[in-house]
């Protein structure tokens, strides 16, 4: 077996894994980053509206600071964020969106004077001051107090990776790409990297690495239905649940976008309710002033997928061959502006749906699109119970979205977080000692050799696509905007069969090289594992909180269940654990978000009560002790100054 | 009634002993807003298991899927089958290594493209994180990103008759990311360097502007008005001198 060496092993080079590899090259690591596919074809490049932070250069942003970032955050989690690591990524969004500016992301820029815009759904006029001409600008996003959105057009992913990339090239950090990462090689809780397969040859490899870093994504693919490009399947996070010993986080907490079109799937950015868009029913009437007066299309993701839902069950949904949809409306933004800002979104809707926005309306469902949860690690990106493991982006559990992110946090996440954590990865990797045994890199080879040998030779019958297919049937029907204790049950019962049938699975085809058939097999048990474990964790969570929306536990319960979940599940265990932890310390207390309605069972110890018992609960449950200790990077009440008008 | 498509799809397994290129026809009901995205899985899960193709954004984002469709090269996943005829040819996109099947390895290509032009900012600066950003137009920045609009997904390569016979030739999207780092004021490379870059047979001098390839880009890119530009400051430079 070939054995390749490096200082840092990155999985994924996406935005996320792709910051981080520069982070350990310019701090003098040899760095190695692994891919599925073309870096630049990752999923990054698919995000469209934009990143979020604190610039205030437009005037729509005046007055935004970090805090209120901060604060729209931890609101939007439904409080329940890391509220720490939500001000680490608030305080220094900024900063990354400026970086980025000086390697080269086109950004749109202020422009000085009258412009036209729209204003909760209205046509207004608005001055951008001269001074700020040909600084950042930003557009309006859901749950956010101001226009903190930086974008390019609707390619903002797009430019963003395309940058990034080109560092990458600049500092000449290799990239492996068309390969798969399929199993950690590690020993007492230590990681010293990956086994790997090679998605041109098929040949098995190890990468060995002081550090080893996942950066793979979301897993949106385990629902079928999802905005998801096709490769997200969840193989990272499977590399974490795989070991037994790294828990996933809140894998429960599931984002469901307000737009994704019908059918296909594809998303339609929110950058577009942002510039003005409109959601409307069957009657062509916009409904949503009459749920949420404040915010209307704009609060936050979870509640608008709600509103929608709720108002589809009130029989004011459009019926269509593809099911019931409601209409996103664009015709008011005007042709210049669709063909301009948001051209994205109209080649999709001309090419996809033969749907033309400027004139007609643009039929829409919520649709999965985002993974809260993950691979749970410290504020340092460091996995819980595994030294020399990291993980960031999509794929961890860092937690500054708890139960629902915001548009445009994503994305501003996977480059603050590559900042932050990479000089984490560099500093572990600089004084780590490795010692190699190359036995153990065999012997983790074989398992998988073993598990090829099984699904290509052994006397399976099941096929892969339809357990794939009914995973998806199962989380689509029962794990979704509205769940109920009966639904989640039949989800957990149906789900464990399948998670038994992933053993006799048969691949239909001895066909040599990268094998399709073999590469969706060798990722089925995880796909079903983690999709029970997203069943299980909504099941025993009887409470609603952010995305995970409970009919038969309605309120917010800060009282029992302001808690993140951990799984782990053990390889031949035929269940996973579960364990909870204090979701870190609060500085703003829990309150109401001030949208979506709903109401909340209050906490029954005081705030210091709840913060003394953090650091204890976390470190039971593995966290390993970041570099500085928790709480340094969160100024106590900085929230009150700027609520009173002090900041 | 609904239409039963015929696929004739190109096969060769490189890594299989003995294997031939060779073309195999499939058949399949055609459905409602069928796309090739959605065909060839089909196909994939039914018929031929073996078969290998590359789908990432399923959404015309990411450049992966390129291949030649009837003879033209375009983006499977946005092409419904509703605009073709009811045979459908398939081939992978020429020029590039063949992976296998409709499979080619455009990735590689465009990371040595990348590399040969030096596609970066070339910038001397320190990043300072306390300070504001460098301002910057916004006309200039659509005008950037109207060329950073490209998802390198080879169709102008595979369509250029000079890329067929100078396999270094660095094509419409070569000198597409030229004209990016042109138009962005950030990037410090000097009339000399560019002229070294692009007044070649590899760069602009082996274009015989017939513009094959602005036909069959799929991202519409201004390749058109990107080319003149080049030609002009390639021409202003010589004139310079
Ligand atoms: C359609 C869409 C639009 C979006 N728009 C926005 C937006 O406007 N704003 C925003 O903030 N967020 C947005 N998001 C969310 C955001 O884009 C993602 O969360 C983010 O890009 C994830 O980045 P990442 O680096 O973590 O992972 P990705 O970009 O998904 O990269 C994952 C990488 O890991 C590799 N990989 C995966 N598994 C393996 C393996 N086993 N072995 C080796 N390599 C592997 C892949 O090849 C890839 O390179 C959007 C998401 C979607 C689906
Ligand atoms: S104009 Fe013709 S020769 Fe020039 S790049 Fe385009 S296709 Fe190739
Ligand atoms: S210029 Fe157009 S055709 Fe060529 S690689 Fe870029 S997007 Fe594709
Ligand atoms: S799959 Fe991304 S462009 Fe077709």
């Amino acid at each position: 077996m070939r054995i390749i060496n490096s200082d840092v092993l990155v999985i994924g080079a996406g935005l996320a894994g792709e910051r981080t590899a520069i982070a350990c090259a310019k701090r003098g690591l040899d760095v190695t980053i692994l891919s599925l596919v073309p870096p630049r074809r990752s999923h990054s490049s698919a995000a469209q509206g934009g990143m979020q932070a604190a610039l205030a250069n437009t005037v729509m942003g005046e007055g935004d600071t970090p805090t209120v970032h901060w604060l729209d955050t931890v609101k939007g989690s439904d409080w329940g964020c890391d509220q720490e690591v939500a001000r680490i990524f608030a305080d220094n969004a900024p900063i990354a969106m400026r970086e980025m500016a000086h390697f080269g992301v086109p950004w749109n820029r202020v422009k000085g004077g009258k412009q036209q815009v729209f204003i909760k759904g209205k046509k207004a006029e608005i001055e951008e001051d001269f001074a700020n001409e040909g600084l950042i600008t930003s557009r309006a996003f859901g749950g956010t107090a101001k226009w903190r959105t930086c974008y390019t057009a609707d390619g903002t992913g797009h430019t963003v990776l395309y940058t990034m990339d080109n560092m990458v090239l600049q500092l000449g950090i290799p990239v492996h790409d068309r390969m798969e990462a399929l199993r950690l090689i590690h020993k007492d809780n230590r990681c010293i990297g990956a086994i790997v397969r090679s998605l041109r040859d098929g040949e098995i490899m190890a990468y060995i690495a002081k550090a080893t870093v996942i950066a793979t994504g979301g897993y949106g693919r385990i629902y079928g239905e999802s905005t998801n490009a096709v490769i997200n399947e969840g193989t990272g996070s499977w590399l974490a649940l795989q070991t037994g010993v790294v828990p996933l986080g809140n894998m429960e907490a599931v984002q469901v976008h307000p737009t994704g079109i019908v059918p296909t799937d594809i998303l339609i950015t929110e950058g577009c309710r942002g510039d003005g868009g409109l959601l409307l029913d069957v009657d062509e009437y916009r409904f949503m002033p009459d749920y949420e007066p404040e915010k209307m299309e704009l609060a936050s993701r979870d509640v608008v997928s709600r509103r929608m839902k709720e108002h589809m069950l009130k029989g004011k949904g459009v019926q269509s061959a593809y099911g019931e949809h409601l209409w996103l409306d664009l015709r008011q933004l005007g042709e210049h502006h669709l063909t301009t800002k948001l051209r994205e979104v109209y080649d999709i809707c001309m090419y996809f749906i033969g749907v033309n926005p400027i004139t007609e309306l643009v039929p829409v469902r919520p649709t999965q699109h985002y993974s809260m949860g993950g691979i749970r690690v410290n504020k340092d990106g460091q996995a819980y119970n595994m030294e020399g493991l990291f993980a960031l982006g999509e794929v961890a559990c860092w937690d500054m979205h708890g139960f629902n992110r915001l548009g445009g946090n994503s994305l501003a996440e996977t480059v603050v977080a590559g900042m932050v954590v990479g000089k984490q990865v560099a500093a572990f990797a600089n004084k780590a000692e490795l010692n190699v045994e190359v036995t153990l890199a065999e012997e983790a080879a074989d398992l998988e050799r073993k598990k090829m040998d099984r699904l290509m030779n052994g006397d399976g019958q099941e096929n892969v696509y339809a357990l794939r297919d009914e995973i998806g049937r199962i989380l689509t029907k029962y794990v979704h905007i509205f769940r109920t204790g009966e639904g989640l049950q039949t989800a957990v019962n149906e789900l464990k069969i399948i998670v038994d049938r992933t053993k006799n699975v048969k691949v239909r085809t001895s066909a040599p090289g990268m094998n399709p058939e073999l590469s969706i097999a060798l990722r089925i048990e995880g796909m079903a594992k983690q999709a029970y474990v997203i069943a299980k964790g909504a099941l025993d969570r009887t409470e609603s909180r952010g995305a995970h929306s409970r009919e038969d536990y309605p309120a917010r319960d800060d009282k029992n269940w302001l808690n993140r979940t951990l799984v782990r599940w053990a390889e031949g265990e035929p269940d996973p654990v579960f364990d909870y932890e204090p979701v870190g310390l609060l500085d703003l207390p829990p309150g109401d978000r001030g949208y979506g309605g709903g109401h909340m069972i209050d906490m029954d110890i005081s705030v210091d009560e709840y913060n003394k018992q953090v650091d204890p609960g976390q470190t039971t449950n593995g966290r390993l002790q970041p570099a500085e200790p928790t709480g340094t990077k969160l100024p106590k009440e900085a929230w009150r100054a700027k609520l009173e008008g002090k900041e | 009634m609904g239409r039963t498509l015929t696929f004739k799809i190109f096969r060769y397994n490189p890594t299989k002993l003995n294997d031939k290129p060779h073309v195999e026809a499939y058949r399949l009901e055609e459905i409602p807003r069928l796309n090739v995205f959605t065909a060839l899985n089909m196909i994939r899960e039914q018929q031929a298991p073996d078969l290998m193709f590359d789908f990432v954004c399923r959404a015309g984002i990411c450049g992966s899927c390129a291949m030649v469709i009837n003879g033209r090269p375009t983006l499977a996943c946005r092409t419904l089958t509703a605009d073709l005829p009811e045979t459908i040819e398939l081939f992978p996109l020429p020029f590039f290594k063949l992976l296998g099947d409709l499979s080619v390895d455009t990735g590689v290509w465009f990371r040595e493209m990348g590399e040969r032009l030096e596609s970066w900012v070339h910038n001397h600066k320190e990043f300072d994180p306390q300070a504001i950003e460098e301002r910057m137009d916004n006309e200039t920045a659509i005008k950037i990103y109207n060329s950073e609009r490209c998802i390198e997904c080879g169709c102008c390569i595979a369509g250029c008759a000079t890329a067929q016979v100078y396999p270094d030739f660095i094509g419409a999207a070569g000198l597409n990311r030229i004209g990016r780092f042109l138009f962005d004021p950030r990037d410090e490379r000097g009339d000399q360097e560019w002229f070294e870059l692009v007044s070649t047979d590899e760069g602009i001098f082996g274009c015989i502007g017939m513009m094959a390839c602005d036909d069959v880009c799929p991202k519409d890119l201004p390749l058109l008005e990107v080319f003149a530009y080049i030609r002009r400051k390639v021409s202003g430079i010589a004139i310079k001198k």
